[in-house]
């Protein structure tokens, strides 16, 4: 059977600075790291002749190959979804070049996301979708937002109050995700915040939307990050060390409503679970050959529930996983986020992720996991969502 | 319960979820049952996931349940809800099955508890649109 397994590689990362506010619109931002990306690689915009997306994504094909002087696109493509997107354009990407519908892919995500860059109609683009809710409802948004139920940490909050209830996770669980990324974030120059914190920040730090406080967030990013993805063949002549792809997945449902499964009776029943099983069997290894994790981070607790969901940990074992260490580099079992992701170094829809994936596969991670062979990237794990297996 | 809330995004109705938000305008709970097996289901939909069937009736629901999960929401949030905050969401347990999402009513947020029974009560928050929201039930 024919399979994606070893069939593609990344060859090419970039990114923009990473800032609360820019100054830029979000098509310059993609212009910006998706040149570096190719730049990386060693190629030419001349060489690209594929790329995808988000379907949310402001910048489309012709907005990219318009400013980059692309020449002749033979594939382009959108993902459903936005933290659930992550991954899954490298589903799509190495598709297409281990088919040969194209040789070279530009997979990207840019957003300005910062306070300054989004309020308003905002001649920057970009902003926080919840605050444009419409006053007439005519989708799914009805059965929730008229209760007050709006932005995306009102409704993760809701599984992550089931979780404690279930399994005795408490916040300061939450608390010591968000001080072990800060700590990877503290050695990484990108980062957007570097202080230390101590679990006692977290738990002094206001309430969002309970269980979450608002060190257990996510930053709010203006940038973007791209990367080149090509076959195994091509890859064998590139630039940089390949980050080869050994397996690649997506997977949703039962039933969800946006972010949270309100109505999946058990969190075992989320999309992570099920492109976790996808994406081992793929691969052919079990979570303990994994040697670090980049774990979409929208919220503190979701590190948690992957950990569950990806086999790091029993189901409902991750709060004293945590505790013991375990995701924090350097003697951690499985450093999880080594940037110090959405948390603290950027929150570029989670595609800074598969960056850093990248960059320990190269060894040129600033918290870097010795002779690091096998790495882990995901997108959201509620569903629709998706995650790749990066090897040496 | 009848003051109209102005500013509170609200629902357009359409044909598959009608019979939803006309029978809480009439202050009832009426969830989509399947005529061919007979399995409830909310959100509103066109086809049972159970076996496929597109006839349905909007049937009569007990409007009792458990509190299934919940947040205290403190913001930012839409300036129309922060105003009122902290508030709290909850995710209800249908009798019938279906989870629903909505709040608490007449219920201190520290007195929230998962596993806690309530029943329906309705929020008329504009001319044409009331919503199902629930209380403790003693």
């Amino acid at each position: 059977m024919t399979s994606l397994r070893d069939r593609a590689a990344i060859i090419g990362i970039g990114h923009t600075e990473f800032s609360k506010h820019l100054g830029k619109t979000e098509h310059r931002v993609a212009c910006e790291a998706i040149a570096a990306a190719i730049a990386d690689a060693g190629l030419t915009p001349n060489d690209i002749d594929g790329i995808v997306r988000y379907d949310i994504e402001t910048n489309t094909e012709l907005a990219i190959i318009y400013s980059l002087g692309i020449p002749h696109l033979r594939f382009f493509a959108g993902v459903t979804s936005g933290g659930g997107a992550v991954c899954g354009t490298i589903v799509l990407a190495a598709m297409a070049v281990a088919t040969g519908q194209a040789n070279n892919v530009v997979c990207f995500r840019a957003r300005n996301r910062g306070k300054r860059s989004t309020s308003g109609p905002g001649k920057f683009g970009g902003g926080r979708p919840w605050e444009k809710t419409p006053q007439l409802l005519t989708d799914a948004y009805q059965y929730h937002i008229p209760f007050g139920l709006v932005t995306p940490a009102q409704e993760m909050a809701m599984i992550y109050r089931r979780h404690m209830h279930e399994y005795g996770t408490t916040t300061e669980h939450f608390g010591m995700v968000a001080v072990a990324l800060r700590a990877h974030a503290a050695r990484n120059p990108n980062a957007v915040m570097r202080a230390p914190i101590a679990l006692a920040d977290h738990q002094g730090s206001r309430w969002i939307a309970e269980p979450l406080r608002l060190l257990d967030c996510c930053l709010e990013t203006d940038g973007a990050c791209a990367v080149v993805v090509t076959s195994v063949e091509r890859a064998r002549d590139s630039r940089q060390p390949p980050a080869y792809i050994l397996a690649a997945a997506q997977a949703e449902g039962p039933i969800h409503i946006q972010l949270a499964d309100y109505f999946a009776h058990r969190q075992e029943e989320t999309g992570g679970r099920a492109v976790s099983n996808q994406i081992y069997a793929m691969a052919g290894i079990e979570p303990t050959d994994i040697d670090a994790a980049m774990f979409y981070d929208h919220f503190s607790p979701a590190v948690l529930l992957s950990l569950e969901d990806y086999g790091f940990c029993a189901p409902g074992e991750s709060g004293a996983f945590v505790a013991a260490g375990n995701i924090a580099w350097p003697s951690g079992s499985v450093p999880v986020n080594t940037h110090g992701g959405s948390l603290s170094e950027a929150f570029i829809h989670g595609y800074n992720h598969i960056l850093e994936g990248v960059r320990q596969i190269r060894g040129t991670s600033t918290c870097q996991v010795q002779d690091a062979e096998l790495v882990l990237v995901t997108s959201s794990n509620t569903d629709p969502t998706g995650a790749i297996v990066l090897r040496r | 319960m009848s003051a109209v809330q102005t500013g509170i995004p609200v629902p357009v109705p359409n044909p598959d979820n009608q019979g939803f938000w006309d029978s809480c305008r009439q202050h009832e709970l009426r969830l989509q049952r399947c005529l061919s097996c007979g399995a409830w289901r909310h959100q509103p939909r066109p086809m049972c996931p159970e076996c496929h069937s597109l006839d349905y009736e909007w049937a009569r629901a007990s409007g009792r349940g458990t509190v299934y999960t919940f947040t205290v929401v403190h913001g930012p949030t839409l300036p129309v809800f922060q105003e009122r905050a902290p508030y709290n969401v909850v995710v209800v347990r249908l009798a019938e099955g279906p989870y629903m999402v909505s709040n608490l009513i007449d219920c201190p947020v520290e007195d929230i508890r998962i596993g806690m029974s309530v029943e329906v009560v309705f929020d008329d928050v504009s001319e044409t649109v009331s919503l199902p929201k629930f209380r403790a039930v003693k």
